[in-house]
């Protein structure tokens, strides 16, 4: 049974079309990463799962994304409770230019998740801990969240999404502006939530995703090309397009 | 050559500077000079707390507080309309309107600075007195209170526009990470949007209430000018700036009328100063977070 089940879906930005014709099954407990050259649609893909692409003006969509056998397009459909069930990491660290504990709180009080103090606390720590930040920050958790480094920046960022406990994790190039000890360590910890959370990640990195993840997706002008287990895609793939990117031949 | 223009153009820069610096301090010592001279022959204390302001009388009275007392009310209640007012303005411009619909709205807004305070006073005589007179069921129209609504009028295009910038200058990926974990929009403007914008709208609010307190022509026109203590926003009023403006035409140079006056100004110059500095000192405590 898959939990993201993507249906004819097309986007387009105005008159740009962005997204043609996707469609594709995204399994649970499992990392899928969705690679291609820049500019080929994939954060907007990443974006449709979540409904963030709904706050630029003048986008229009078609087709299905369900969710969990939900139609996430459906106008029955609350936006924001799919927002805490499918989280968002993006490709720069972007947290709030406030305390650290009250980034990972942010979401606990939208969403009214742990209504006294105690349990936000409890919260807080047991998602610093996820991430492998707590013992770094325990002492300054009301400094700015700004002081920290772009890593801590970015696993401060994962934090907050796991606070609110989603199923499903997207992460739009999360490594994008770390250096190589950073991303080690993120992948690890990639790995580390892949047992409890669905997880995305867009990356234009191909070691990165063979290193990964489970399956991957190969997108090039708007079009899914290819979809397998990375094994298969990296070292056997069907279409030639996705064999000359991978090998490294454009892109 | 283009050496001799750059250090003619550096020259002019410096000078121009340098000017506007001397001119400053030449107003404040002018300001000083003649204040100093009125309090030799009259009370400071008396000047401040004196409940009478009868400059031609026997002897002749010059108490401002009931001065002060207008100033205060109008401004207070010129702020506790323009403020929540012009930061919901800015939210619904920056925030909720399409693009095209904000750059027309925001240009309007603009063009409402525009408007001299002689029309915002007509327009507040024919128009709003009239309306408190009935509303209210007062003797008169002429109140502190029409005075506050008026000059929440002139406050708000500057409160909006500035604060405006600092609202749409807070990054987006802000808002999309709020978004992004579940909040509404309005959770989002409420505890992300506003939050950062913070230091940009007290800056908003400090210089409306700075256009605000030097106002003259339009309380002049419809705060009623009765140098009295009110009761109530429901009273006429006098502010500092009325007094000034109304009289210095009709007193003689160099007379204690004269230079009371004047300590009036240093009074306003003070209080303007005052409010220059706590804003600074909200701006720079959020920068240095
Ligand atoms: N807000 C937008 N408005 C118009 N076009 C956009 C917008 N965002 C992205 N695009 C266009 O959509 C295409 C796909 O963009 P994107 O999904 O960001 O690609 P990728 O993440 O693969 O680099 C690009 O051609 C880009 O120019
Ligand atoms: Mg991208």
């Amino acid at each position: 049974m898959s939990k993201i089940e993507i249906k004819s879906f097309n986007l387009y930005y105005t008159n740009f079309h962005a997204l043609k014709d996707i469609s594709i099954n995204i399994e649970d407990k499992r990392i899928t990463t969705i690679i291609g050259p820049s500019g080929c649609g994939k954060s907007t893909l990443l974006r449709s799962i979540n409904r963030i692409n709904d706050t630029i003006e003048g986008v229009r969509t078609s087709g299905e994304i369900n969710v969990y056998g939900e139609n996430i397009y459906d106008n029955k459909i609350d936006v924001d409770i799919l927002r805490r069930n499918v989280g968002m990491v993006f490709q720069r660290p972007n947290p709030f230019p406030i305390s650290i504990y009250e980034n990972v709180a942010f979401g606990l009080r939208v969403n009214r998740i742990g209504s006294n103090r105690w349990t936000i606390s409890e919260t807080v720590e047991k998602s610093l801990k996820a991430v492998l930040l707590w013992d770094n920050v325990k002492d300054r958790l009301h400094k700015s969240a700004l002081s920290l480094t772009l890593e801590e920046q970015q696993r401060l960022c994962i934090a907050r999404v796991i606070a609110v406990t989603p199923r499903i994790i997207l992460l739009d190039e999360p490594c994008s502006s770390l250096d190589p000890v950073a991303i080690q360590k993120i992948e690890e910890l990639m790995i580390q939530l892949k047992n409890r959370y669905t997880i995305i990640i867009v990356t234009h990195n191909m070691q990165q995703a063979a290193r990964v993840s489970n399956d991957t997706a190969f997108m090039l002008f708007g079009k899914l090309v290819e979809f397998d287990k990375t094994e298969k895609i990296f070292t056997n793939p069907l279409k030639k397009e996705t064999e000359d990117y991978v090998s490294g031949r454009f892109g | 050559m283009r050496r001799i223009i750059d250090t003619i153009i550096e020259k002019v820069i410096f000078s121009c500077g340098t000017l506007s610096v001397i001119f400053v301090i030449l107003i404040f010592s002018f300001l000083f000079m003649e204040s100093f001279a009125f309090f030799k022959d009259f009370d400071i204390t008396k000047f401040v707390t004196g409940r009478y302001w009868y400059p031609d009388s026997e002897p002749a009275l010059f108490g401002i507080l009931s001065l002060i007392v207008g100033s205060f009310l109008v401004t207070l209640g010129a702020c506790l309309i323009a403020v929540p007012v012009s930061i919901m303005t800015a939210l619904y411009i920056s925030e909720v309107v399409s693009k095209s619909v904000r750059d027309v709205l925001k240009s309007l807004v603009e063009l409402m600075a525009a408007i001299p305070s002689v029309v915002i006073g007509f327009i507040g005589m024919i128009v709003l007195v009239p309306c408190v007179r009935k509303l209210f069921n007062v003797p008169t129209g002429l109140t502190a209170f029409s005075g506050s609504v008026m000059l929440a009028f002139m406050a708000m295009p500057t409160m909006v526009t500035i604060s405006e910038d600092a609202i749409h200058s807070v990054p987006w990926q802000y808002k999309e990470g709020a978004l992004a974990l579940g909040a509404t929009k309005w959770q989002t403007m409420r505890r992300i949007v506003l939050k950062t914008a913070r230091p940009g709208i007290m800056a908003a609010i400090m210089l409306g209430i700075g256009r605000v307190v030097g106002e003259t022509m339009t309380v002049m026109m419809i705060t009623g000018n009765s140098s009295r203590i009110p009761h109530s926003i429901f009273e006429p009023v006098r502010t500092m700036t009325a007094v000034i403006a109304a009289e210095m035409g009709e007193t003689v140079k160099g007379s204690m009328h004269y230079k009371a006056l004047f300590s009036i100004g240093l009074v306003l110059f003070l209080i303007t100063f005052l409010i220059n500095f706590v804003a600074d000192l909200f701006l720079g405590k959020n920068k240095n977070k």
